[in-house]
């Protein structure tokens, strides 16, 4: 692998993250910024992989099985967070939750 | 023999668009996992085929299934088989049918064309066995504090998606104020 190819696979993982930072604040329905930080964990788990495979080295593909169970921790609270404020505000829309006003 | 690669990234892209700016959850729930698959052909074509199988089982097949469950538990009021049938109509699934078919022909171009190489930028292909072998030694400690995340998750969501309406409407037939407020409750 040369390193160009390492440039093009860091390049797509830069703009996975950044398509979902910007969904994440583009966003108000909790479900989709949910999805969009899913998006910018797998794109964290892509810099991994292609790293790993720059340095042909097994370290990579430990890192993103590590990711995986952060991404499936964070999906289950984030839902179930989702849950309760549709069930307290009846509604999905992030800015419902604002109490705190920060 | 970047094709695959590189197309695969396109469809990923794309897809990752749409789902930004998609308004249906159906709709974009659809293109994350054509995403998602998008990935796993790119870690396919990186060598890493034992990510690219974790990122269709686990990402593509469960974490896409919670959410997926949520989706259909939110509104379960409006009226159902209206709402299923407006899904099955083709504008719905022929964006991500074709995002798919797309990434169907990358990969088939590079099992017929790749050879050896997997048609991707890689030559070394990193098998499950040295993932193992890595994660039960050097790394064994992520692992043990990878399980007390996944105990704690456990602990959380079970928490917080509990039914408290029970202790309400106990409350409310005992006279009691009742209290919506989470502090206040516990």
């Amino acid at each position: 692998m040369n390193e160009l190819s390492m440039v093009y696979g860091m390049g797509l993982a830069a703009l996975l993250f950044l398509l979902g930072f910007i969904g994440v604040v583009i966003r108000r329905n909790t479900l989709f910024v949910l999805m969009c930080l899913e998006i910018m964990i797998n794109a964290a788990g892509l810099a991994f992989i292609v790293a790993g495979a720059r340095w042909s080295s097994p370290d990579g593909n430990t890192m993103f099985i590590l990711i995986i169970a952060v991404a499936a921790a964070e999906a289950a609270i984030g839902l179930g967070l989702l849950l309760q404020l549709q069930k307290r505000f009846r509604t999905i829309d992030i800015d419902a939750a604002s109490e705190m006003h920060g | 023999m970047e094709f695959t690669f590189f197309a695969a990234g396109i469809v990923a892209l794309a897809t990752t668009a749409r789902v930004i700016t998609c308004a249906n959850p159906v709709h974009a729930l659809l293109y994350l996992i054509t995403s998602m698959l998008a990935l796993a052909i790119d870690f396919y074509a990186l060598g890493a085929a034992f990510a690219a199988v974790l990122e269709v089982v686990v990402y593509a097949g469960a974490i896409m299934v919670l959410f997926v469950f949520v989706v259909m538990m939110l509104n379960l009021n409006n009226e159902t088989v209206a709402r299923e049938k407006s899904w099955l109509r083709p504008q719905l699934w022929a964006g991500p049918a074709a995002a798919a078919g797309l990434l169907l022909l990358a990969l088939l171009w590079a099992l017929i064309f790749g050879g050896i190489e997997y048609g991707g930028i890689a030559g070394n292909e990193l098998a499950a066995r040295e993932v193992g072998m890595n994660l039960f030694g050097p790394y064994v400690l992520v692992v043990e504090l990878a399980a007390f995340l996944l105990l704690a998750t456990l602990v959380v969501a079970a928490h917080i998606g509990r039914d408290d309406t029970d202790h309400v409407s106990d409350a409310a037939a005992r006279g009691e104020r009742v209290t919506t407020n989470v502090r206040e409750s516990r």
